[in-house]
Parts: structure tokens; C-alpha cells; sequence
């Protein structure tokens, strides 16, 4: 019996401590964040630093604006979405509500192959055949383009935003299609006007899920978006914020300016990402209490 | 007169009979009660009457249902139309998670009619007519889920009435709520006949001998009597109606 109770005492702490884990590490990367990346804000100024449209890291005279990448950043998120989520809804309701099990079977093993595939193969695959194939078609210098990045992000965001949204259609309960059946409407109208808004907010959890994974998408987009720190123009070469930082990290010397500057664009990364999540739940649970 | 019958219908699942050879005439503006042990397949008549088992896979049927003298079984009926005729109301109250509204606009809106004044009025009456009216009428815009299960199930009468069937069929409304609810949507019931033909399936006995004017008696898939509520439960025909309705089995 003591034994038992023991038991309960350990277990306890064992569960507390996980959860401890998670908001440690929270905790302590924002810390780290904020330490590392403060200080060249400081030096730049806030708002040349975020507003500032030129970055010249390595110039004699260096300039440290991340306007392109930030922009950058929303265009090519907003732009994967604008394709990504009416496509990935689409799929959804086609596997969750009209497709038969084997075809559904079928269409589900892809996308969680295209769920596991590599990034690196993704922008491989994005380099190899997309870059040339932009360039010929719309007669550009380089295909190295905001357009081939957000291809490649638009495909990358589609598995997740699929298995969120098949899952919350699938839990919509038979009985609200059925009432909706039984007043009349088709198939079509049912699952438009009754399942896709009973399911909105795992639907909701999806789109988010989607975009955590474009803004933080770093190697793909590297391969195809050509990093020049243009501002962001659809056939022109850009940079993301994801992809300021990998290009640079490896040769910024040390206790420099330049990489100081790199990590505060990781802070501001980390608070774009924040705020999208924070934005979008508030959204959610407002729609909710209605 | 006559609005529903059924000759010789036969329905399989698979390779299982639950309906074997059933004749039936439903008079119009009557409240029609079909009792019977649990898998008796007296929902399944049910759901056929508008077509809703159809949506089930794997059921063939064979024989005939008419509405009105249109044969329902032929797979050229206008389905949509059919079910605006012929409305259902659930076992479980059913309403659609959006406001009370909402819930009742939404067929009305399904068949093209988006005036905003006659859907308020719509709304209005459907509810009047499920007499909900007074209880929600402060707080149309709140999700429907806030109100109690007895309101959600008469929430779910006032959409069927929406559309303004003619048949309305309950598969046993109430067995999911309690004695005072239960008394509620019962009296209503009786109120709904006088505009619409009720076909209602229930597990309780007492129910059926309190509303209803023609009682049927299902068993195993077989219609074993159909009469007159007073003279079935008086006077039952048959031994096995007999033995069930006096409480030896089911």
C-alpha cells in the first residue's frame, strides 16, 4: 500500500516536471532571444532597423534595414496561403466527405508523404525544376523569384492544413448533416453551409499550422528565392527573414555588429511568429463565445 | 384521404430483411404512432417515407411508396423537394451549432428564399408554431446550444417547420428528454395535426395511447396490425400485439 502511494507522490512529480519542460524552454529561449538581439537594435535604432530598406552587412559602410526581408516574409506567407488554403479545404472536404476509402486511402498516403519529405528536397526539387522552367516561361534574367518560393511554400503548407482539417470534418457529427439532409439540402450545400462552419476552428488550427510553417521555412526557400535583399517583388530575387539569418550566420565574425544584427532579425522573427498565433486565437475564441 | 402508402415494401441491408412485405395507408392530418420492440425496423420504415435511408449503403428495396400518388421510390423524384414535403425530426435533438436564428432561416434559405423580412417572419412563426417562440424570442441571435434539451428538440420541430412540410415524422423525439419536456412537445403534437400529417415512432406505449389516432404494431420487420389507437390497445387482433402491448415482451 505504501508502495502505491509512493508511486502516485513520484508520478506526480515526474508529470510536473515534463510540463515544467516545456515552459522552461519557452521561457528561456525568449530570454535568449531577447539578450542576444536587443543590442543591435539599439546601436541601429528601432525603427531603421525595421523600416530601413537597404542591408549592406558587409559594405565599408554597413546598413541594417530588414524591411525586405519582412516584407518579404508576409508576401510569401500571405501569397502560399492565397493558393494553399483553398486548395488544402478543398482536399480536405474531397478525402473527409466524398471520396470513397479507397481513394481516400490513396490521396491520404500522399499527403503524408509529401508531410515527410525533406525540405532540402523540396527546394532541390524547387531549383531543378522550377527555377529554369519560371525563367523560360516568363522570360525573366533569373528564376530565382518570390513566385518560385511561394510555389514551393504553398506545397509545403498543404499537409499540414489537410490532416488538421480532415480530422475537424470528420468529428463534425453525423447528426447536423443529417438535419440539413432532411430539410432538403444536397450534398454540396450540406457540407458548404453545415460541416466546413461546424469544423472551422480545427480548420482555423490547420491555416495556422500552415503558416508557422512558411514563416519559419528557411532551407526551401533559400534554394529557390535567389537572396538578394531586394524589396519583395514577385520575379524579382528576395530574401526572407528565415533566409537572412541561415546565409549569413556561418561567416558573421563573432561579437560584430553584422551578427549581432542576424540574431535580432531572429528576434524579430520569433515575435512575427507570436503575434500570428496570438492574432489568430484571439480570432478563434472570439468567433466561439458568439 | 390517404397521403402516404406503401404495397409490398421489402428493404434489405445486405443480405438482411428489415422490412418484409409491408402495406400501409397514413391518413392526412392524423397523428400515425408506430410501436414495436426495439429492432423491429419501424425506423427504418420511417426513414424511408422521405428517403433518408437511401443515403444508408448497401439497402435495396423493392415494392412501392407513394406520396400523394407520386411513386418515391423511383430514382427520378426530385429528392430536395420530397424532404421540404416531407420533414424529420431526430431521436437526439439535432440543432445546427449556430444562433436559434440561424437554425430556422437555414432551410428556408436552402430553397431560395433570402428576404430578409419574410425569413424574420418565417423565423417567427416556425417558432410560434413549435411554441418556442416566448422562450427565445429575446435572444434569437444566442447559439442554439444554450437552451435546454427539451427547447433544442422544439427548436428542431420549428425547422422542420420552416420549410412548411406537409408530413412531419418524429423518430422518437422524446426518448432523449424528460417527463416535463416529454408533456411539452406531446401537446404540441397534438396542436401540429391540425396543419400536418404527424408520423411518429416511439418507444413508449403510453405516448402513443395519448396522441396518436392510428397506432401500427411492427415486429421483426413484419406490420403484424394496424387500427384505430382505442382499438389496438383495447381490442388488439393479434396475439403477438396483444402480448406486447400488455408488457410480455419487448
Amino acid at each position: 500500500m505504501k508502495i502505491r502511494v509512493m508511486l502516485e507522490k513520484v508520478m506526480n512529480v515526474i508529470l510536473c516536471l515534463s510540463g515544467v519542460t516545456a515552459i522552461a524552454a519557452v521561457f528561456v529561449i525568449s530570454l535568449y532571444m531577447l539578450i542576444n538581439g536587443v543590442p543591435a537594435i539599439q546601436k541601429v535604432g528601432l525603427v531603421p532597423f525595421l523600416f530601413g530598406q537597404t542591408w549592406r552587412s558587409t559594405g565599408s559602410n554597413p546598413e541594417y534595414g530588414i524591411l525586405p526581408f519582412l516584407l518579404t516574409s508576409v508576401y510569401g506567407t500571405f501569397g502560399a496561403c492565397l493558393v494553399g488554403v483553398p486548395i488544402g479545404l478543398m482536399t480536405s472536404v474531397f478525402l473527409a466527405k466524398i471520396a470513397n476509402s479507397k481513394i481516400a486511402g490513396v490521396v491520404t498516403g500522399a499527403v503524408e508523404l509529401l508531410a515527410g519529405i525533406p525540405s532540402v528536397v523540396y527546394g532541390l526539387i524547387g531549383m531543378l525544376v522550377l527555377v529554369p522552367n519560371i525563367r523560360t516561361i516568363f522570360h525573366l534574367k533569373t528564376g530565382t523569384t518570390l513566385f518560385s518560393a511561394i510555389i514551393v511554400l504553398t506545397i509545403m503548407i498543404l499537409p499540414s492544413i489537410i490532416n488538421v482539417s480532415v480530422t475537424a470534418l470528420k468529428a463534425v457529427p453525423k447528426e447536423y448533416e443529417e438535419a440539413s439532409y432532411a430539410l432538403g439540402a444536397t450534398k454540396i450545400e450540406t457540407i458548404f453551409k453545415v460541416s466546413i462552419p461546424a469544423a472551422k476552428s480545427g480548420i482555423a488550427a490547420g491555416i495556422v499550422l500552415g503558416i508557422g510553417r512558411a514563416v519559419g521555412e528557411a532551407m526551401a526557400v533559400m534554394m529557390v528565392a535567389g537572396n538578394v535583399a531586394n524589396m519583395p517583388s514577385f520575379f524579382k530575387s528576395v530574401t526572407f527573414l528565415t533566409t537572412a539569418i541561415a546565409k549569413e550566420m556561418a561567416y558573421a565574425p563573432n561579437g560584430s555588429l553584422q551578427k549581432q544584427a542576424l540574431y535580432s532579425i531572429a528576434l524579430v522573427l520569433f515575435i512575427f511568429i507570436m503575434v500570428i498565433n496570438m492574432v489568430l486565437n484571439i480570432l478563434l475564441k472570439g468567433r466561439k463565445e458568439k | 384521404m390517404d397521403i402516404i402508402k406503401t404495397r409490398k415494401l421489402n428493404l434489405y441491408y445486405g443480405t438482411f430483411q428489415a422490412l418484409k412485405g409491408i402495406d400501409m395507408d397514413i391518413a392526412e392530418k392524423e397523428i400515425t404512432a408506430f410501436i414495436g420492440p426495439s429492432g423491429c425496423g419501424k425506423s427504418t420504415f420511417l426513414k424511408t417515407l422521405n428517403r433518408m435511408i437511401h443515403m444508408v449503403p448497401g439497402v435495396k428495396i423493392t415494392g412501392e411508396v407513394s406520396y400523394r400518388g407520386k411513386d418515391i421510390l423511383s430514382n427520378t423524384i426530385d429528392e430536395t423537394n420530397l424532404r421540404k414535403n416531407i420533414g424529420m425530426v431526430f431521436q437526439k435533438p439535432n440543432p445546427f451549432p449556430m444562433s436559434i436564428y440561424d437554425n430556422i432561416a437555414y432551410g428556408p434559405k436552402l430553397h431560395g428564399n433570402t428576404n430578409k423580412a419574410q425569413l424574420n417572419d418565417l423565423v417567427e412563426k416556425s417558432l410560434r408554431g413549435a411554441a418556442l417562440w416566448d422562450e427565445v424570442k429575446d435572444r434569437l441571435k444566442k447559439s442554439a446550444s444554450g437552451l435546454s434539451g427539451g427547447q433544442q428538440q422544439r427548436l428542431c420541430i420549428a425547422r422542420a417547420l420552416s420549410v412548411s412540410p406537409d408530413v412531419l415524422l418524429m423518430d422518437e423525439p422524446t426518448s432523449a428528454l424528460d417527463p416535463a419536456s416529454t408533456m411539452k412537445i406531446e401537446e404540441l403534437m397534438i396542436e401540429l395535426k391540425k396543419d400536418y400529417t404527424v408520423v411518429i415512432v416511439t418507444h413508449n406505449m403510453q405516448q402513443a395511447t395519448r396522441i396518436s389516432d392510428k397506432t401500427a404494431f411492427f415486429l421483426v420487420g413484419e406490420l403484424i396490425e394496424m387500427g384505430k389507437t382505442d382499438d389496438v390497445f383495447s381490442l388488439p387482433k393479434d396475439k403477438r400485439t396483444e402480448d406486447y402491448i400488455t408488457g410480455r415482451f419487448g
